[in-house]
């Protein structure tokens, strides 16, 4: 019998794809004009985008780079595009972008917030990519210290014994806690670390300086200003209070009353004022309570604000990781015999953490976007400048310009957290 | 609340006379060998830092004649910019030592807050400017107006007590910052806005076209403005009094920024006395005796100041009016040097 079947002996060639998925056309009719509605939608918002840039461009375009005062931008304008034109006076941001940046910052030391910035990038690397050699830990160890010295200068040798301090004090922790026990340990070593750091610190540094003079000219905080000053209080801000609020989260989890109340009690009265009245408080009401003459840095203590009001928010994003997780995490963990700190960094946080990503990134872009508020103490951030430029008599009346420059600054670095959260996500995503 | 307040105010103030009774803000000055000054953060005409960060303006100006006349160095001066809300616990709790921010003179802040102001280098008071094309010229018709106004200040009463007195009826604006006002006013969604009059001069200079903006001629209010310091220090508080006495006196006696060196040969007793080529004047107030010489020498007189941060020469261009010498129909009059 014949066999009519029909076995294929050669591949079928490959058809372009249908022509709705390859041309732009047929990318349009899917996606924008899949229907009535879609296309009025379509149609209607072209129209706004078209308006908003009819009026925006012009103004942006037909400016003035090169004067030295709003008149001279309004005169210059004026000749080189008609009596009714009005346009940007960008010369305002070429004559201050230094000053948006620096603030009063000495400009031969310019090189000093630099290099400190870019060693951020470094330091921060290994605990943004896994990628990163992990040696370079111990330089993110040390760049909170090195990048102190290097902002506000003075003598090399406090910030060498106040690293000492430390590195001592975790050498006694080891040391002790194997003979009196964990408690006696810590205790008596935080007493005397604090006790060295206050005592023991200025006149030993005064001495070693005055054996070998090795270090910068010291930059007093009333020059701190700009972009810089932003930038020192969020990212202070941001890199000190995640692990402070996963503490928080933890303790307001515990089983021990006094951690819990301790807990509760600081997140609850973070949440419940506002980082403004905070913030008075760190610059006036100290003010009065310090005994006269002690000058507590006004950026230091802004930062220590700003700290532990952006660690009250994330301990509850992470709380709310740590409700997410069914309980038989935390029981698969006792039930492997791992104690309460094992089971919490191997098998509660890792995961916890993951789900509150989300949260915990877009809680630090609102903590960077909140360190604008300090222009409200006389601190002067982009936004305090931009008033004080205004005073300016050359520039009085100068308003869009400036705020869309600080704009773009801002958007930088918000948009980059943005995106490396993004990643972070992609990266630790394991529900397959 | 009250509790709360007065238990602050006690604080501060047991504080405050702390400072006062065991420190001398003069021999502290001299140690630290800079004067510590608070000064706004960002007023036309009054302070603002140029593109190099050096503040300049009219207030400022006071804190580097302070210098000159304390430290014999016009920039050995700290500037701490200081918002309205800071103001008087910076000045109170030390971390300045003068206080020269367009700070008006009120019964209360002098007494209650207790501060000692040195006098009045600015007087300033609440006006009204409207746009030309309205065609009003006078206060009086207002009437019905909306007027654009900052909320929680002395100009927002001033403004409901001149209203009601005069029987009139206005529709608020309430809006929370100069520049806020400056746009909405610019963009006609206020008939009027009402601030003080150096204020509004500066408002008008920003303006693309000022003469389409009319300041209206009357005042409703006193605001009579001054550098002040803490109470409890009295030697310093004259050291502040006089050194503004001596900028408005040069300016009576015509002693100038050029010719302060050669004034101490003239034959005019009180020229003599005041830069300390005749008698001891300056050591009553523990200064050197060549004090008025370097202040004047630096800054200039009370008239070179005004003119050269908000005079007519200036983009605000405001009138001497009430800051004109006593001998030209103004207010301003210094005790002699005597």
């Amino acid at each position: 019998m014949e066999s009519t079947g029909f076995v294929r002996t050669t591949m079928v060639p490959a058809v372009a794809p249908p022509i709705s998925e390859r041309t732009v056309v047929g990318w349009l009719r899917t996606n924008l004009f899949s229907s009535r509605l879609n296309s009025a939608l379509t149609v209607l918002f072209l129209a706004l985008i078209a308006y908003v840039l009819w009026q925006f461009l012009p103004w942006a375009i037909r400016s003035s780079w090169t004067a030295n005062s709003l008149d001279e931008c309004r005169a210059s304008i004026k000749a080189a595009y008609g009596e009714h034109a009005s346009g940007a006076c960008w010369a305002v941001i070429r004559e201050r972008y230094l000053q948006l940046i620096y603030g009063f910052y000495p400009a031969e030391y310019y090189w000093r917030p630099n290099l400190t910035f870019v060693l951020m990038l470094i330091a921060l690397a290994p605990i943004l990519f896994p990628r990163v050699p992990r040696k370079l830990l111990i330089f993110s160890g040390i760049y909170p210290f090195l990048g102190y010295w290097l902002l506000w200068g003075g003598s090399i040798w406090g910030v060498v014994l106040v690293v000492g301090g430390l590195a001592a004090a975790y050498f006694l922790l080891t040391v002790l806690s194997e003979r009196y026990g964990l408690l006696v340990a810590v205790t008596s070593i935080v007493v005397g670390t604090i006790l060295w750091w206050m005592v023991a610190v200025a006149p030993l540094q005064g001495v070693l300086h005055s054996v070998i003079p090795l270090g910068l000219p010291a930059v007093a905080s009333n020059q701190f200003g700009g972009f810089t000053l932003s930038t020192i209080i969020g990212v202070t801000g941001i890199v000190a209070s995640l692990p402070l609020g996963i503490v928080w989260a933890l303790g307001r989890r515990s089983d021990m009353v006094i951690v819990r109340a301790i807990s509760v009690g600081f997140i609850e009265f973070i949440r419940g004022v506002p980082l403004i009245t905070l913030l008075f408080v760190a610059s006036t009401l100290l003010n009065i309570f310090l005994p006269p003459g002690t000058s507590f840095d006004i950026v230091l203590r802004v930062v220590i604000v700003v700290t532990l009001f952006s660690s009250g928010y994330v301990a509850e994003v992470i709380r709310g990781g740590l409700a997410a997780l069914p309980a038989g995490q935390f029981e698969a963990g006792a039930a492997l015999g791992l104690d309460y700190w094992k089971s919490m960094r191997l098998i509660i946080l890792p995961q916890a953490l993951k789900i509150s990503i989300p949260g915990i990134v877009s809680s630090f872009i609102g903590l960077f976007k909140d360190t604008t508020l300090v222009s409200i103490i006389g601190l002067l951030d982009p936004l305090g400048l931009s008033n004080a430029i205004r005073a300016d008599s050359s520039w009085n009346g100068i308003v869009w310009e400036l705020y869309a420059f600080i704009a773009v600054l801002f958007f930088i670095f918000c948009f980059a957290m943005s995106r490396y959260s993004m990643h972070l996500e992609k990266r630790l995503e394991t529900g397959h | 609340m009250v509790r709360i307040r007065n238990l602050v105010i006690t604080v501060s103030l047991f504080f405050v006379m702390s400072i006062g009774l065991h420190a001398q803000t003069l021999d502290d000055t001299r140690a630290n060998g800079v004067l510590k000054c608070g000064i706004n953060t960002g007023l036309v005409g009054f302070a603002s830092p140029d593109a190099d960060g050096n503040w300049e303006g009219f207030d400022v100006d006071f804190c580097k004649a302070m210098a000159a006349a304390v430290l014999g160095d016009p920039d050995a001066v700290e500037y701490t910019p200081l918002t309205g809300k800071q103001r008087f616990t910076a000045l109170g709790s030390g971390q300045v030592d003068v206080l020269s921010r367009n700070t008006t003179w009120t019964f209360s802040r002098d007494t209650d807050l207790k501060q000692t102001f040195a006098g009045i280098n600015y007087y300033d008071g609440q006006g009204f400017m409207v746009h030309a094309s309205s065609g009003v010229t006078s206060v009086h018709e207002l009437d019905g107006a909306s007027v654009c106004i900052q909320t929680g200040t002395t100009t927002e009463l001033n403004l409901a007590d001149f209203f009601r007195a005069n029987d009139m009826a206005y529709e608020p604006v309430p809006i929370e910052t100069n520049a806020e006002a400056k746009q909405q006013f610019f963009a006609e969604a206020c008939d009027v806005y009402t601030t003080d009059q150096s204020g509004l001069a500066a408002t008008r200079a920003a303006h693309e076209n000022p003469d389409s903006l009319i300041v209206l001629p009357e005042i409703v209010s006193k605001e009579p403005l001054g550098p002040l310091v803490r109470h409890g220090d009295d030697q310093w508080g004259d050291i502040a009094r006089w050194v503004l006495n001596a900028l408005i006196t040069a300016e009576e006696k015509g002693i100038t920024m050029d010719n302060v060196s050669s004034m101490g040969e003239t034959n005019d007793a009180e020229i003599r006395r005041m830069l300390g080529a005749e008698g001891e004047l300056a050591s009553y107030i523990g200064l050197d005796n060549d004090w008025a010489v370097k202040v004047i020498a630096s800054v200039g007189n009370y008239g070179e100041i005004f003119e050269r941060h908000i005079g007519k020469s200036t983009k605000i261009g405001l009138d001497r009016g009430y800051n004109a010498l006593w001998t030209d129909g103004g207010l301003l009059y210094s005790p002699p040097f005597r």
